[in-house]
């Protein structure tokens, strides 16, 4: 256990009506403690009914841990407390992205990032969100996001244009000069977001949608798989495959950034060109920021 | 000694595997191991298995096809799974000086023989 949970949890355990159960069940969720911190945020959520902070919380617990049903009532339920709650409305951004609604989804992101601190990730998916919805293909009406709107099942999304009027940097500049840049570079966020480049499999189909809402978490996983193994932090993941060599590494600690190349591109090759995309990420992030 | 243990032993035996085990990839147990000193090997299974998984279906839906050799490396060390007949995996846990060639080749190698 750790210093931070250690201390919170001493806290928590001093004081029942302490507000250090949101600290506590946020830090156990970000470490993939999935199930201890949905316990210490239905325990605050139970003292504390009226509080959306709360509820954000505990539906942002469900969602990782694969249950948008819940998460979805939660994040409504906080709400209808506070209007205004930015993890809410990004939280359900999220999921109606994933139910391919890209009205609903860019309503919420945009509401997410009013008055906000500068967020990558968000500022991608709301560029994203507003050119899928001024894409001439009609989006398919959605009900609301529910459980088989998962990740595991999830369908390509929708199109996206990536060419964006706006007066961030466009995604096409992100592995501008970099061989794949369009097809075999792909960069997510940790909710399985594409957040710029591209990925065709060997019939030219866009797969990039599809493939980063499967490696939701990877990163995740792959922390958790170093710090109990003794491995340390996680560096690269690659995967070698009949049809091709994937390569995962993280630019920072909320992306991932996915290399695809051919089986005849050597291993160190592939792990030296994805370092070169990888700061080439780095840069465009913080132009993002 | 059996023939997983044979297979196992092989690979155990190149420079910096801290150890190595056959696992059930759909849940992630552990159906036999050899050698694993300081290493927990029922989360080293859980582990590989649910990463392997999830890797699968990206590679799959990328149309890179079934994952044949994984690699996770790590500040102090690796970790390797190579998918083996029968729905299972071995999956070594080595130090970041190890032989990482010879490990793959040697796992890649029990693959076959288990199989």
């Amino acid at each position: 256990m750790s210093d931070d949970v250690r201390t919170l949890t001493a806290q928590l355990a001093a004081d029942g009506s302490s507000l250090a159960f949101l600290d506590l069940a946020e830090l156990l969720r970000q470490r993939g403690q999935l199930g201890p911190a949905l316990t210490v945020a239905a325990n605050g959520l139970a003292r504390y009914p009226d509080m959306a902070e709360a509820h954000s919380l505990h539906a942002r617990i469900l969602a990782d841990a694969g249950h948008g049903d819940a998460a979805f009532d939660g994040w409504m339920t906080a709400l209808r407390l506070d209007p205004a709650d930015r993890s809410a409305h990004k939280g359900l951004g999220f999921l109606y992205y994933r139910a391919g609604d890209a009205p609903r989804a860019l309503r919420h992101l945009e509401a997410a990032a009013a008055g906000a601190a500068a967020d990558a990730g968000l500022a991608a998916a709301i560029l994203r969100m507003r050119a899928a919805s001024t894409a001439p293909e009609p989006v398919p009406p959605q009900t609301q996001p529910r459980a088989e709107d998962s990740v595991a099942t999830a369908s390509p999304p929708m199109p996206f244009s990536l060419d964006v009027d706006s007066s961030l940097p466009d995604d096409a500049e992100l592995f501008a000069g970099l061989e794949g840049a369009r097809d075999g570079l792909l960069l997510l966020d940790q909710h399985g977001l594409r957040l710029g480049g591209g990925l065709r499999d060997g019939d030219g189909t866009d797969v990039a949608d599809t493939v980063a809402a499967h490696l939701a978490g990877v990163s995740r996983e792959a922390a958790r798989a170093g710090r109990l193994l003794g491995l340390g932090a996680w560096q690269s993941v690659s995967v070698e495959c009949p049809d091709g060599n994937m390569h995962l590494v993280a630019p920072t600690p909320e992306t991932v950034l996915l290399t695809v190349r051919d089986i005849g591109v050597p291993a160190g090759r592939l792990a030296l060109l994805a370092d070169r995309a990888a700061q080439a990420a780095r840069r465009w992030l913080e132009g993002l920021s | 000694m059996s023939q997983h243990e044979q297979a196992l032993r092989r690979v155990s035996a190149v420079r910096g595997i801290r150890g190595v085990m056959l696992v059930s990839a759909s849940d992630g147990l552990v159906v036999a191991d050899v050698s694993m000193e300081d290493v927990d090997g029922r989360a080293v299974a859980a582990l590989a298995a649910s990463l392997c998984a999830r890797l699968r279906r990206a590679t799959t839906s990328a149309g890179l096809g079934v994952p044949g050799v994984v690699h996770l490396r790590g500040e102090e060390g690796v970790l390797l799974a190579v998918p083996a007949p029968n729905d299972m995996l071995v999956v070594a846990v080595a130090d970041r000086g190890a032989n990482v060639g010879l490990a793959r080749l040697e796992l890649l190698e029990a693959a076959r023989v288990l199989g």
